[in-house]
């Protein structure tokens, strides 16, 4: 038996949990499961791209820092991309969800967001074909790490990537001003609203976060697979899956679920086949539902 | 001129079959206020069901047993409702969105047993050879197109009023209710849980039924027509619509299905091969926007809700008015 179905999946996992973070925390704070997040991942993934190939235009193309099939142009642009990844979640709450806060209930937004789901991953077929593309295709030596297990230098560096995000994250929510009041909106809105909480503030901290964090898987899955419009929204079931294994809310319970429904796939890949690797995530969470909904770390029902 | 009477009937037909489904989506949002993103998942299981049990014996695959196709049917809404019914059971005691996050999960997982499960669905080649309603008429494609447009007009209208008697029955009073109030409903000792899973079984076997009379239709079923713009088409003909009002799902359906045509047509007729792939996407963002601005701007939809209270109370006020 090789032990390599626990190094793909927990690569795989760190990519869900830092995907399934920004749901969780779009859930807890603005109330609705947001079907757009998958696309955020995809778009990340894409404008990353996009910023790759003009700075290899504009200046000269660069050179990679051995053994990374990457070089600095792609952390420039990756923090770029997190940027505008955040904007254009901000901007399509702003154009969409704001309006039908006020006016709608709940399960509306639901609908409106798996609509502008469709259309962002539409328009990114439009502007870049659905043909596959790749950040670099240079071709990666995997290194042996004993116990049967080969990683490729690439996946190294984005589990180190994943790490300093999740601890940043961690801070942030901990340490500062704005994490705080995030939690505080999430445990209760009319309460936080009453000691002067500026609400408005923290649904716009959550879209930027979400959006970045979205950008991060993006760029994680980019490197080691490929770019394609349907990436970010194939990879919804397993966020949700892993947001609510880990609790809706919880961030380390958010990575923990990615990291479990992660290494839960790569054990199905290896044991029952690669084709139903994503009905995994669907059984996965109708098991949570049914014996735990709450989640590992979840605190109540809402 | 022949032509065209004989493409109404064939766009007629998928339009009403698309109003089949906007009307089991309707019984499930429109009237119990459950959200169901799994719509092309229960119309997959009818369309399998059906197609395994009707095809003749084939050598590659389990199935084929030559069933009649009407047998056929009504597996595929046993089938598909059996699968809302199970799911209701999982979820529809905990929050709205999880149902929602539950229900695209089935649709995923089932587009991925089509496509894999070889030995029963055929996998990505899909299941041909569905026997076709009328399949003596095939020669003459109108008159086919015509007895096949009779027969889904008559069983859309069947359902249709079948519906209708619904909603105005006690039993769709309690569903209104509960999607109203749920408190409410429950305080009148009716148990919530138990009606909205009737609604959602309900909802699931009519999406089955209408998956069936498509692959009959076509006579050819594969994994790609059960995609999630399949759930996003329906939602956008209920929402324009109106949903609560099954003449609005109706409606929607014909319309949206038309707007959908007519622009596929353009497309296909007036954009460069080159650029096909391109101009359908932007079709697909263009749809995806209208209904958000739909959702923003007129949310009750074409038609919207009418507010529908009992016979005896609408006699009452009658005789009151008359006094």
């Amino acid at each position: 038996m090789s032990l390599q179905f626990l190094a793909d999946g927990l690569f795989a996992g760190a990519l869900i949990g830092l995907g399934a973070v920004g749901l969780t925390l779009t859930y807890s704070i603005l109330r609705f499961s947001n079907f757009t997040h998958g696309d955020f991942i995809s778009w990340g993934a894409y404008l990353t791209l996009a910023i790759v190939g003009g700075i290899a235009g504009v200046i000269a193309p660069a050179g990679r820092f051995m053994p990374f099939s990457f070089g600095w142009p792609l952390i420039v642009a990756g923090l770029l991309a997190m940027a505008l990844t955040g904007l254009l979640a901000l901007l399509l709450d702003s154009a969409l969800f704001k309006p039908l806060r006020r006016t709608g209930h709940g399960i509306v937004m639901v609908i409106a967001s798996f609509g502008a789901s469709l259309a962002l991953r539409a328009l990114l077929e439009f502007l870049f074909t659905s043909e596959p593309a790749y950040f670099s295709r240079a071709i990666q030596i995997a290194v042996p790490l004993g116990l049967g297990i080969r990683v490729t230098p690439d996946q190294m560096a984005m589990m180190g990537l994943a790490l300093v995000v999740v601890i940043a994250m961690h801070l942030l929510l901990t340490r500062t001003h704005i994490g705080r009041s995030m939690r505080a909106v999430s445990e209760n809105p009319a309460l936080a609203r009453v000691v002067g909480i500026d609400v408005a503030a923290v649904i716009r901290a959550t879209w930027l976060i979400g959006g970045a964090l979205a950008c991060v898987s993006g760029i994680m899955l980019g490197i080691t697979v490929q770019i394609r419009p349907q990436m970010g929204f194939d990879l919804l079931l397993p966020l949700f899956a892993a947001a609510i294994l880990g609790g809706i809310g919880s961030v380390w319970g958010a990575i923990l679920g990615g990291l479990i429904v992660g290494i839960a796939e790569a054990a199905a890949v290896q044991w029952v086949g690669a084709e139903f690797r994503s009905a995994v995530a669907f059984v996965l969470l109708i098991a949570v539902l049914l014996i735990r909904p709450r989640g590992l770390f979840g605190v109540r029902e809402g | 001129m022949i032509d065209l009477v004989g493409y109404g009937a064939f766009f007629l037909v998928n339009a009403l079959i698309f109003g089949v489904i906007c009307l089991g989506l309707n019984l499930q949002w429109g009237q119990t206020g459950l959200f169901n993103v799994g719509v092309a998942g229960f119309v997959a299981i009818g369309a399998y069901a059906s197609a395994i049990l009707t095809t003749p014996e084939t050598a590659d695959r389990i199935g084929g047993f030559d069933w009649p196709i009407l047998a056929g049917w009504l597996a595929a809404m046993l089938l598909a409702g059996g699968a809302a019914a199970l799911i209701g059971l999982a979820t529809l005691r905990l929050r709205a969105d999880y149902l929602a996050m539950t229900t695209f999960g089935i649709a995923v997982t089932i587009q991925v047993v089509a496509l894999n499960a070889t030995g029963l669905t055929g996998g990505p080649f899909g299941i041909a050879f569905i026997p076709r309603p009328f399949a003596g008429l095939a020669e003459t494609p109108i008159a086919f197109n015509a007895a096949n447009l009779a027969l889904t007009g008559a069983v859309t209208l069947g359902l249709f009023l079948l519906l209708e008697m619904l909603t105005r029955s006690p039993f769709g009073r309690v569903l209104r209710a509960i999607r109203e109030d749920e408190a409410a409903a429950a305080s009148l000792g009716k148990s919530v849980n138990f009606y909205r899973l009737q609604a959602f079984a309900l909802g699931g076997a009519i999406m089955g039924l209408a998956g069936a009379m498509q692959a009959h239709f076509i006579g050819f079923i594969a994994p790609d027509n059960y995609l999630s713009i399949l759930t996003f088409q329906a939602w956008a003909m209920l929402i324009v619509g109106g949903s609560g009002n099954n003449r609005g799902a109706l409606i929607g359906a014909v319309v949206v299905w038309a707007l959908w045509s007519l622009s596929s047509l353009a497309v296909g007729s007036f954009v460069a091969p080159a650029f096909q792939a391109r101009a359908a996407a932007l079709q697909i963002v263009a749809i995806g926007v209208a209904l958000a601005a739909i959702l923003i701007i007129r949310p009750r939809g074409l038609i919207g809700e009418r507010a529908i209270v009992s016979r005896d109370v609408e006699a009452m006020a009658g005789e009151a008015g008359t006094d």
